[in-house]
């Protein structure tokens, strides 16, 4: 067995690491995905009071700050045992919806857009967001101001952009002024604009793509997500469903408190994060390795889109429709995660609208007061790359006795190690390795976007350094992409 | 004139200073013309290159690698901002210090409240890079040139610390510009 090692950082930020081995005759035996970043959240958190804790976990992550923000004050409204004012959740799902779209629009616009429109193979010196603004200057600042339009949202409710300290246990800080409403609701056309545009370009694309169709992650699994009562899409509140690759629902209904009964995680020495899987498909009592395997499940855009009945809006409802059709029924490839992702972007739009024109929506009744009722308390909500579970124990006097954290992209974790698997056993094929393989590697995880903040800090385009070693560890073959 | 070789590093930080540094928005369209990014995670660059004008380095330094990588930008880079608070003071990357040494720290979120299945601390070698034993602020490994605090230092912060810079300038921050938090 020969081993190579794609070291995104050669030597330089280890943020996340590939490795992939291949078997004696040059073919690809297996891959690799490796996080490599650690910082210690659910430890040190111990011992802090409970109102602290979503401005602490939010600094988990920079790109999804509000998803730890609402998580963390949602396990807080359970231990103190408080139904919020319904305006306060309607401000809380307006965050939420910002936030979906400014984060959707990074990984599109910002990370993955130079490879799709200049190409998985052109020339890695230009292939980022500045190279796209010198090419495509008029299509980079629409997405420029989309990101925008979504970091503004957040502004406008929690007075910051990154990190606002505006929720917290029983509702949030603030009501929403009359000028913010004003000030939001005229850029909603624009924004509108930009999607639909932006859905336009990829439906073109994709067929442009179909070997990358074929094998960047394509394969069976479970999808997880929130659903309504009625299994509509939902981002912020609902229940739990499991569905299948075939659209038969596994699971429907769980209650985000016992998911413990229906998630475990295991730990692989070889990475920091860890990997939930959905435990009734799991055989925990196995002394195999990668028992895990068989309970795997995928989040984030591509498994809402999955295993709702509607997205609940005319126009997301339309794309949809068309976004079936096109996967034929269920979506398995992970290449179709970008295509959901705009989609959910429209979606957030409408409901953004929708919202600002509630009559609710200015009331200034938005928090509910009360001390610490119950020594445990689970938080749930779906942040753009999936759904974000906060599990708190506290004493008497609301002090952290002990914090379970699980992380979106975690959950994909098993589903970005077959993904590199099965990309690096299509394009491998010798020791002779080319640039636009690394990159083809490279955007297969790019696809799931992933918030490697939340565990790595890597984003987007990674150097690569590749080697390829012996049994007895020379090394038969390097490559640099740059 | 030229263009400036501007870097932005990600030591042991969240991502939100760099998300900040992107909430300038159509600005960076100007700042392309003055500045060339010439390393950055969101840039295809394989190795920090040498004679960097300004390096913006994000978070503290928490393991191995971090510690290596900014050594070497100290090295190549004429002018290193500590770029928010995890660089300039530790903030959240440091909550673990108190605490001492990361193995017991590494015990309770990899064994003890796990679950189910291989609990285990994961310590590939050659894979992960070593924690350190106390997480540090950026100037007590190397030279900082210039402090931007804030978590993250907002959008509007940034361009005054760097829009003199690419007019040739020493930037001076002051009043709201030299606010924590
Ligand atoms: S200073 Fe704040 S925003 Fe910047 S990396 Fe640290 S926690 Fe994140």
């Amino acid at each position: 067995m020969k081993q190579i090692v794609i070291d995104p950082v050669t030597r330089i930020e280890g943020h996340a690491k590939i490795s992939i081995f291949l078997k004696d005759d040059g073919k690809v035996d297996h891959a690799r995905f490796h996080v490599t970043e650690f910082r210690g959240f659910e430890k040190f958190c111990e011992g802090r009071p409970l109102w602290e804790m979503p401005g602490i976990t939010a600094r988990t992550c920079g790109i999804c700050p509000v998803s730890h923000l609402l998580t963390s004050a949602k396990a807080g409204d359970a231990i103190l045992s408080v139904k919020i004012p319904p305006t306060a959740a309607k401000l809380r799902r307006l965050m939420n919806l910002g936030q979906i779209i400014q984060s959707h629009t990074l990984s599109f616009f910002h990370l993955s857009a130079p490879d799709l429109l200049l190409g998985m193979d052109s020339d890695p010196v230009g292939r980022n967001v500045f190279g796209l603004m010198a090419t495509d200057s008029e299509l980079t600042r629409k997405g420029i101001r989309l990101r925008q339009f979504g970091q503004e949202i957040i502004e406008h409710l929690g007075g910051k952009k990154i990190h606002p300290s505006w929720t917290v246990p029983g509702g949030v800080r603030e009501p929403l002024s009359e000028d913010s409403l004003k000030e939001i609701l005229a850029k909603v056309p624009e924004a509108r604009a930009t999607i639909t545009t932006a859905l336009e370009l990829f439906k073109k694309l994709l067929d442009d793509f179909p070997t990358e169709v074929a094998s960047f992650g394509n394969f069976a699994s479970l999808f997880m997500g929130l659903v309504t009562p009625d299994g509509m899409w939902e981002h912020y509140d609902g229940k739990l469903r499991f569905g299948d690759s075939d659209g038969k629902i596994v699971a429907d209904q769980l209650k985000p408190d016992d998911y413990q009964s229906y998630i475990g995680e295991a730990v692989q020495s070889s990475s920091y994060l860890k990997s939930p899987y959905y435990r009734p498909y799991v055989d925990e009592s196995s002394s195999e390795g990668k028992a895990e395997e068989a309970g795997i499940y995928r989040v984030g855009p591509l498994a809402r889109l999955n295993i709702c009945e509607r997205m609940g809006t005319p126009l997301a409802d339309e794309e949809l429709r068309e976004f079936r059709d096109r996967a034929g029924g269920i979506a398995r490839s992970s290449f179709f995660y970008h295509y959901a992702r705009l989609i959910e972007i429209l979606a957030s739009t409408e409901r953004v609208e929708n919202l600002l024109n509630d009559p609710d929506i200015l009331h200034t009744r938005v928090r509910a007061e009360a001390g610490i009722n119950q020594l445990e308390g689970v938080g749930v909500s779906e942040a753009p790359r999936g759904t974000l579970f906060h599990h708190y124990n506290v004493d008497e006097n609301g002090l952290i006795e002990k914090v379970n954290l699980i992380i979106a992209t975690g959950q994909n974790n098993l589903a970005m190690n077959r993904t590199v698997t099965q990309i690096a056993q299509e394009y491998i094929q010798s020791p002779e390795i080319s640039e636009g393989m690394l990159n083809r590697v490279e955007a297969g995880i790019r696809a799931f976007d992933p918030c490697l903040s939340c565990s790595t800090h890597a984003v987007g385009q990674m150097p690569l350094h590749v080697q390829v070693l012996s049994s007895s560890g020379d090394i038969l073959n390097e490559t640099w992409r740059d | 004139m030229s263009k400036i070789r501007l870097a932005t590093v990600w030591l042991g930080g969240c991502s939100g200073c760099h998300m900040s540094f992107l909430d300038l928005d159509e600005w960076l369209f100007e700042l392309a013309e003055f500045a060339d990014l010439v390393y950055s995670p969101i840039a295809d660059v394989k190795e920090y290159p040498q004679d960097v004008d300004v390096a913006l380095v994000e978070g503290a330094v928490a393991n191995e690698d971090n510690l290596e990588l900014i050594e070497q930008v100290r090295e190549r880079s004429k002018l290193v901002i500590s770029f928010g608070d995890c660089a300039v003071t530790g903030n959240v990357t440091a909550l673990r210090n108190p605490l001492g040494e990361p193995e017991p720290i590494l015990k309770r979120i990899y064994v003890e409240t796990v679950n189910s299945l291989n609990a285990e601390i994961p310590d590939e070698a050659g894979i992960l890079p070593p924690l350190l034993d106390q997480v540090k602020a950026v100037h007590q490994v190397v030279l900082v040139d210039l402090y931007l605090p804030g978590c993250p230092p907002p959008a509007g912060r940034i361009k005054a610390a760097i829009a003199p810079l690419l007019a040739g300038e020493a930037p001076e921050l002051s009043g709201q510009n030299i606010k924590f938090g």
